[in-house]
């Protein structure tokens, strides 16, 4: 007890608590920041941090999805199987268009830290065709579904197909207005704090695709056909 | 051109929903053209409808919460005054309709009572009880409230357009299917979960960042509050739970409007696995709602006891325990529907382990209690009536984790009683316990004492009248959701209960004249030190209410129970610290863009109820641009000034200084 407490009048000194358990005392911590004990962190890495949330989340809706399709890839109906329906050899190409695409956006990542312009409005626009062209192979394939009579409505197996890859799709074209909407947002306004991050997360966004893309490649076309 | 939409859909024909309806319509006709023509609207708009601060999107979550409450309790009204009087007899409520008000009565009291209530106050609380100025995404903040009201909205636009789900509040299949449900009530269940679940996973996110990354300096993990520390765990569920539900519920939409067979049991479809998927959110998110409910507690409690809470350390294990353990024990919600005796087994033991960490929890509460001087407040009377209803409702959770007993008494009033007991106490009285005890934080003066303690009794009294004659009947035999019945031995128990209803009405009362009467005897009432019950965490080291930006400057932890390390020091050494140097404060711009999507969501939830797609193309397309409007801003934040900073803090030093004299002045 310090010497000013000890001089205080008996109600101003702080009581010891004997329950005082699970209590740590007063070790001090890191300070650095970033870790929450230095204070609150830079906004880019409370930004990353969250994105980096949200994504977990998505996965987690996706994990929902392929649950689904596991549970209902036998339920056919007597309909078709993955192996009557899937072409590996246009998924292979769809594969190639997403990696590519992915380098792609990392190449305007590091267009972005050297704050070239043209070089990185060059290469989202690569990416944008890369992946325009994954879509359109995918839309393609579930055309020739729809027409041979093999839509969702055909079978569970197919209904739990279509929703999750088509569940992808649909983040890949969200993906790509947020692109196009990135490049307007970098040309108009240019290397602007907050449009750096942003173009961080749609980085994280495109690449948290393929990392699904991988899943889905993997665990519906090739054990389909196995 | 309107799709499914005609003049058909409004209840011409029913009196009680058309009364009903078009009271709430006019109501709220009154009340917004009061607002506009008293001039009401550019404060409101300026100073609420936009604002980005955590404070006020807190308080308009609560304030939807309270009024959803109500909303849901005029259900309980119904359905217990039906089953008063259909007693071998049809009663005044149709079936139809008497389907529609248990489903409704589910669905609002969880997804807009209860969630904007815990999500309000976590909202308002946690930054403040981190030391910092605002959530991570302010903006966002905005929008997930305003998400969370569309679905409120559209779940009560059912009553007057339309009709709602009667398939009870988890909408199984097959029953939900187009087949058996052909109507927009599934359709508006599902639009308006939907919709809200995506607010609630915005703030999720947004406070798990806040809470992770956004600490004042010095505020390690295990310094932060009680409350941090279980807010952060039911983040960390919303985060992890809610996607699965968006799944889910996604499935029986492309069930439902595409002809999908996810659920429906023709061709490989599986309705089970909508029971799987959906309580594998369900059961997470009764923690989502009780964690919370037990910060809270641990917070009033350890105030009122003013003592620090009792095992700390231990409390954060319980907490993150039950955060783990909540995920494991799904499948208690269908034993009866076939798993099996092994996966039964497996998950009856997985349910009864959550009791441990829960117990723990409940032997702090009381050892913190112990040798403290406690302080018979409001709130600290609701947190002793949740301490003992809430041991009753987990007993009988026990015994329901025993697959055998369960089998017994699988779906009937027992279990009602059973999950009443436990979410009613946990997650209500912790909303009204945290009402009362911040209450003063964020208007500057405290809640009347005398109608807040008749409000507790009354309710705790009804709540205990409604749900011990419901434990009983249920045991009887008697199922939930009965339109009718007429076994005799049933009836005094019903009755019973009904009456109950009536004592627990009175409190909703009390709760209500509570506020009028505080509001017009403010004065007296004020609390002018921002400390009022002498608190212990940082939320009370700034003026009631705190100023936008919170804090002066952020404050230094240098230990926990950061407040009261800091009014010890003062104590110690007769005066408070230096006067720190201040400095100008960025804060966010207010922004319309939440109430803007929240606009167009509610214009696609429509759209899509009805099926009327280029309203839903429309809303969607609305929404983009809301967002681009939004990304294309220049001024994002305005400055306080320092002198303004330093003015408030002034100010607010000197009422500390003054208690501090004071309390010399008692001593000496």
């Amino acid at each position: 007890m310090s010497d000013a407490t000890a001089n205080a009048p008996i109600a101003l000194r702080p009581r010891p608590d004997p329950n005082h358990l699970g209590h740590t005392g007063n070790r001090e911590g890191s300070r650095a920041p970033g870790r929450g004990t230095g204070g609150p962190a830079p906004k880019r890495i409370v930004v990353g941090y969250g994105f980096w949330v949200f994504i977990l989340s998505d996965i987690i809706m996706f994990a929902a999805l392929f649950a689904a399709y596991a549970v209902l890839r036998g339920g056919t109906a007597d309909g078709p199987s993955g192996r009557d329906i899937f072409d590996l050899d246009t998924v292979a190409i769809e594969t190639g268009c997403l990696l590519l695409s992915s380098f792609v956006c990392g190449l305007a990542t590091l267009a972005l830290s050297a704050r070239r312009a043209l070089l990185f409005q060059a290469a989202m626009a690569g990416t944008f065709l890369l992946g325009a062209g994954f879509l359109a192979l995918e839309m393609r394939e579930f055309a020739g579904l729809l027409a041979r009579g093999d839509g969702p409505d055909r079978s569970a197996f197919l209904s739990s197909f279509f929703t999750l890859v088509g569940c992808h799709g649909l983040h890949v074209a969200a993906g790509l207005l947020w692109l196009l909407t990135m490049m307007a947002q970098v040309l108009t306004k240019g290397f602007r704090a907050d449009i750096l991050r942003r173009t961080m997360c749609f980085a994280l966004f495109w690449h948290a695709l393929d990392i699904i893309w991988v899943a889905v490649f993997t665990i519906v076309y090739l054990m389909g056909v196995l | 051109m309107l799709g499914k939409l005609s003049l058909s859909a409004l209840p011409l024909d029913q009196p009680i929903p058309l009364i009903a309806g078009a009271a709430v319509v006019v109501v709220l006709l009154g009340v917004i053209g009061w607002i506009v023509f008293a001039g009401h609207l550019p404060y409101l708009w300026k100073e609420w409808i936009t604002s980005v601060d955590h404070k006020r999107i807190g308080v308009m979550y609560v304030v939807l919460g309270l009024v959803m409450l109500i909303r849901g309790f005029s259900d309980v009204v119904l359905m217990r005054s039906q089953q008063a009087v259909a007693y071998k007899s049809p009663g005044f409520l149709p079936p139809e309709h008497y389907d529609q008000i248990f489903t409704a009565h589910g669905t609002i009291m969880i997804f807009f009572g209860a969630m904007p209530f815990i999500i309000g106050l976590m909202n308002f609380v946690v930054p403040l009880q981190l030391g910092v100025r605002d959530v991570a995404f302010p903006t966002l903040n905005s929008v997930s409230f305003w998400l969370t009201a569309t679905g409120a909205l559209l779940v009560n636009m059912s009553l007057v357009i339309g009709e709602f789900a009667r398939t009870g509040w988890w909408p199984s299949p097959p029953l939900s299917e187009v087949t058996y449900s052909p109507g927009v009530g599934v359709d508006y269940y599902l639009w308006a979960i939907q919709i809200a679940g995506i607010g609630t996973l915005m703030s999720g996110i947004n406070l798990t960042t806040t809470i992770l990354k956004m600490r004042a300096p010095g505020m390690s993990y295990l310094r932060m509050p009680m409350f941090c520390w279980t807010a952060l765990a039911s983040n960390l569920l919303i985060v992890a739970a809610f996607p699965i539900l968006t799944a889910t519920l996604a499935m029986l939409t492309l069930d439902r409007y595409l002809g999908f067979h996810f659920f429906t049991d023709e061709r490989g479809g599986n309705s089970m696995m909508f029971m799987n998927l959906f309580w594998a959110w369900g059961h997470p998110e009764v923690y989502i709602l009780a964690l919370p409910g037990y910060g809270v507690f641990s917070e009033v409690i350890s105030t009122f006891s003013s003592k620090p809470l009792f095992a700390y350390r231990s409390m954060v294990a319980a907490t993150m325990a039950i955060l783990v353990l909540s995920f494991m024990v799904w499948l208690h919600h269908f034993f009866t529907m076939g798993p099996g005796g092994d996966v039964n087994g497996i998950f009856g033991v997985t349910s009864m382990i959550i009791a441990v960490p829960t117990g723990v929890k409940v032997f702090d509460w009381m050892f913190t209690m112990y040798g403290g001087r406690v302080r018979f407040t409001t709130p600290m009377l609701w947190s002793l009536g949740f301490v003992v209803t809430f041991v009753v409702g987990g007993a009988t959770g026990v015994l329901l984790a025993v697959p055998p007993a369960d089998f017994v008494l699988h779906n009937s009033l027992f279990l009602v009683a059973h999950f009443h007991n436990v979410m009613v106490s946990a997650v209500i009285f912790a909303g009204f316990a945290g009402y009362g005890y911040w209450f003063p934080k964020a208007f500057g003066f405290k809640l009347h004492e005398g109608w807040g303690k008749a409000a507790f009794w009354f309710s705790v009294t009804g709540f205990v009248a409604v749900f011990a004659p419901l434990y009983v009947v249920g045991l009887l035999g008697m199922t939930r959701r009965m339109q009718h019945y007429d076994v005799p031995e049933w009836r005094p128990w019903v009755l019973a209960a009904s009456a109950g209803v009536i004592v627990m009405a009175i409190g909703v009362v009390c709760q209500i004249v509570q506020l009028v009467v505080s509001i017009r005897r403010r004065e007296e009432l004020r609390d002018v030190t921002g400390d009022p019950w002498d608190g212990r965490s940082l939320e009370w080291a700034t003026a009631s209410p705190p100023p936008a930006f919170n804090f002066a400057v952020l404050p230094e932890v240098h230990g926990e129970e950061a407040y009261w390390g800091v009014k010890q020091a003062a104590r110690d050494q007769r005066r408070l610290r230096e006067e720190p140097s201040y400095e100008a404060v960025e804060m966010p711009l207010n922004s319309a863009t939440g109430v803007i999507c929240a606009f167009f969501a509610t214009l696609v939830g429509f759209a899509m109820i009805w099926h009327i797609w280029w309203m839903a193309g429309l809303g969607l397309l609305g929404a983009f641009a809301t967002f681009v409007i939004f990304a294309w801003r220049d001024r994002v934040e305005y400055e306080i000034p320092a002198e303004t900073v330093a003015r408030f803090d002034r100010a607010n030093r000197a009422t500390r200084a003054e208690a501090l004299a004071s309390l010399r002045r008692r001593a000496a």
